[in-house]
């Protein structure tokens, strides 16, 4: 790799890789390669939408009656702190590009507490359904809610959906880490600032997702 | 480095001392490499021992099928060879198999770039790939798998045998797959050379785009099915059980969403291999270069839509039925729009006769024969007769199988001079060739016939009357295999002691073979400029210059 800076290119941008002629080059194809990465994403929940829709289709008072079931007032704080998150994160990046350094390091501060909340309140409302056993497939054991047919289904969707979102927070929580830990170090700065965009536009992803999620599990 | 040669040099030919195989050397260097020459070599290593594997447990399969009764195996060994036979195939063999090898390869060098524009992914593809790989065939060591590649519950979820690893290794794949097509949007997109434009690219480039396309698209979801099928076998979730008020159509539903248009990414690349080297085989430029290119983007659309024809009789309403009938039926538009216009380069072109004529021959007869017989099953009352029937398997066999192991010896022996620098010999190439032409017609022209007689597909047993026609696909896929080891044969020879090939023995006008062969650890020894449109064989004898400073 580092033998190709002897081609002379005394100007060449420090962080631009061999196989690109401009940063600008390099640029588009990060930027262009997230964009397609958040597509197979959207594809990814996009079969778990489907199944949520085809069930509640089959079985729309399940469906009315188990969503009754999840507590509004949690999930409608989850929803406030991921969009302030989004909205720090979106600060962030400004901050980075503007030189704000320490501004940038505490708003992505915040986005992480944010996330770490989400999870806290994610893992009461878990911890509650394990309790009352409003749980998927075979698991399911909720007398109340008995009476519905594929009462469990809902459940079975439920914990796939939110929890493959959650994995997705913990990933997108680590990737502001390693974000927040570049700019600690002083590796972003206004000059080269992508991998802050790229990790900013993954947070907005997880938000997008929950900003579905919310309505479709919770509020109809 | 030294450009020895150009391509209008008739000087002996030349072996460049210092090329990318031995500019570094140690297993670390191969290991840890990021050169995308380096990963498509050990690309091409890798899916050639999963296509023995794959090809061992065909012939198993074959020779089980010799007799009506039990002839060399168990049933319960019978299904699980062929559904191993059925997932390292698709998934280890044909999806990779040209993308991974000859995309890798040549891809870069055809738009005059120095890599892809994420060679470190590039190299996770390859780990991910031998990861999944190691995981889907350790299922035969946890007790084996017996669902058939299509895992179908409730048998997947509820078979006492362990279809976890393989899912697993099947979500990694995935990854695998999805990475290397996002590497090359991203590279076609951004690192063409200056002069490279969109209708400049070589075909095989277009169809390595459309191949990406769906790749990046439609794979997440083969990885959320796995996934699901998984946590249901595991965890009994209930998703697509019909006794928790589950739905495994579903299952089938997200299952040939991606595993439908998958077909078109083992297909396109090869049809895009197939439109270069048509081009050198015919000494005369692609007819019709943008309809094919085109066509390879409507056959990525289009396949997009089709899954359902592989559910006729899953209880979709009839009007889903037909509009999935109609929909397949546009791919063979598509396909026969390029069909055509191969036939067109061939016409009054100055047709070497050689290996790889026989395999382009024998691939267009594939995917005519196989692409009449796709309308035909997409055609609804007559699916109803030859659903799950040799038939079937023999027309997949035909426009799937056929046309890409065509693409890929296609390209085995366009692109072997270019990666090794050596030439294999040229007469057991042909011998090999008509071998494997004879050998798949001789294998599955029979299963058409028996399907159409009833016979259906994955069963141990059939009655007397099936085995004439049985004993003739054995014996045919047996010369399948011959010829396949003459190739083995004669390529290990020309590795280690074939003639220097020279940088361009084929007088080729891709951009690919405009460097030495093999080529140099960074490409190109000069800054690439791209002055002349694609496969430009015009004016005969003229020699076209890409490469500028």
């Amino acid at each position: 790799m580092s033998s190709s800076d002897e081609h002379a290119h005394s100007a060449r941008h420090p962080h631009l890789a061999e196989h690109f002629e401009t940063i600008q080059q390099q640029d588009y194809a990060a930027r262009l390669g997230m964009w397609l990465f958040l597509g197979t994403e959207v594809l990814l929940f996009a079969g778990l939408f489907l199944g949520y829709t085809v069930y509640r289709h089959f079985y729309h008072a399940t469906w009315h009656a188990c969503s009754q079931a999840l507590s509004l007032s949690l999930g409608a704080t989850n929803t406030v702190i991921l969009i302030s998150s989004s909205l720090t994160v979106a600060l962030a990046y400004w901050a980075v590009k503007v030189g704000k350094r320490n501004l940038a390091l505490g708003l992505l501060a915040f986005t992480i507490l944010c996330a770490i909340a989400f999870l806290c309140i994610k893992y009461v409302e878990y911890s509650h359904k394990f309790h009352v056993g409003e749980l998927p497939g075979k698991w399911f054991r909720a007398e109340e809610l008995m009476q519905y047919p594929a009462a469990n289904m809902y459940f079975t969707i439920y914990f796939l959906a939110t929890g493959l979102h959650a994995f997705h927070v913990i990933v997108g929580m680590s990737v502001l880490l390693w974000v927040a830990k570049g700019i600690w170090k002083g590796r972003y700065t206004p000059d080269y600032f992508v991998p802050v965009e790229l990790g900013a536009l993954y947070w907005h992803l997880v938000d997008l997702v929950w900003i579905f999620l919310f309505p479709l599990l919770y509020l109809i | 480095m030294t450009q020895q040669s150009q391509p209008s040099a008739d000087s002996p030919a030349v072996y460049p001392a210092v090329n990318y195989l031995n500019a570094d050397r140690g297993v670390k260097s191969w290991l840890l490499t990021l050169d995308h020459k380096r990963i498509g070599i050990m690309y091409f290593a890798s899916v050639l021992v999963m296509f023995l594997v794959g090809g061992i447990f065909a012939m198993a399969v074959r020779l089980e099928l010799l007799t009506p009764g039990p002839t060399i195996m168990g049933a319960n060994t019978y299904n699980r060879m062929f559904t191993l036979h059925g997932i390292v195939m698709i998934f280890l063999f044909m999806i990779p198999a040209i993308p991974g090898v000859f995309g890798n390869f040549c891809m870069p060098l055809m738009l005059g770039a120095k890599d892809v524009a994420f060679p470190r992914l590039n190299l996770l593809s390859l780990y991910l790939y031998w990861t999944g790989a190691i995981l889907a065939i350790s299922a035969i060591i946890f007790g084996g798998i017996d669902t058939g590649w299509t895992f179908y519950p409730p048998y997947s979820t509820t078979t006492p045998m362990t279809a976890f690893p393989a899912l697993v290794g099947i979500f990694i794949l995935g990854f695998s797959s999805i990475v290397t097509g996002l590497n090359f949007i991203v590279t076609i997109h951004t690192l063409r050379a200056p002069g490279m434009t969109w209708m400049r690219m070589q075909l095989f480039v277009w169809a390595i785009y459309a191949t990406s396309i769906i790749q990046v698209l439609a794979t997440p979801v083969i990885g959320l099915t796995v996934m699901l099928a998984g946590i249901e076998k595991v965890a009994g979730f209930g998703l697509f059980d019909s006794a928790k008020g589950g739905d495994p159509v579903l299952f089938q539903h997200f299952f040939w969403f991606y595993s439908h248009p998958a077909v078109y990414i083992m297909v396109l690349p090869s049809m895009g291999v197939v439109s270069d080297a048509i081009a050198a085989v015919a000494r005369k430029n692609v007819f019709g270069y943008q309809m094919i290119a085109y066509s390879s983007l409507g056959i990525a659309f289009v396949g997009f839509f089709a899954w359902g024809h592989h559910m006729f009789v899953s209880g979709q309403s009839p009007f889903d039925n037909g509009a999935f009938a109609v929909i397949s039926m546009f791919v063979g538009v598509f396909t026969a729009i390029k069909v055509f216009n191969w036939v067109g380069t061939l016409y009054r072109g100055a047709i070497a006769i050689n290996a790889m004529f026989v395999y382009i021959c024998g691939f267009l007869f594939f995917v005519v024969f196989g692409g009449m017989t796709g309308i035909a099953v997409a055609t609804i009352s007559l699916d109803i007769h030859w659903h799950d029937t040799y038939f079937v398997v023999a027309h997949f066999h035909f426009i799937m199988v056929g046309a890409v192991i065509m693409g890929f010896l296609i390209a085995i022996h366009y692109w072997f001079p270019k990666m090794f620098g050596r030439m294999y010999h040229e007469g057991w190439a042909m011998v090999s060739a008509s071998f494997i032409v004879l050998g798949f017609i001789a294998t599955f022209i029979p299963q058409f016939l028996v399907g159409n007689a009833g016979m259906p597909r994955r069963y141990y047993m059939y009655p007397e009357r099936f085995q004439a026609m049985n004993v003739a696909s054995t014996a045919g896929s047996s010369l399948l295999a011959f010829g396949f080891i003459i190739i083995a044969i004669y390529l290990i020879y020309a590795l280690v002691r074939g003639e220097i090939a020279g940088d361009n023995p084929w007088k080729s006008m891709g951009v690919e073979w405009q460097t030495t062969s093999p080529p140099d650890k960074h490409n190109f020894a000069k800054p690439v400029v791209i002055t002349k449109d694609p496969h430009s064989y015009q004016k005969p004898g003229e020699e076209v210059e890409h490469v500028v400073i």
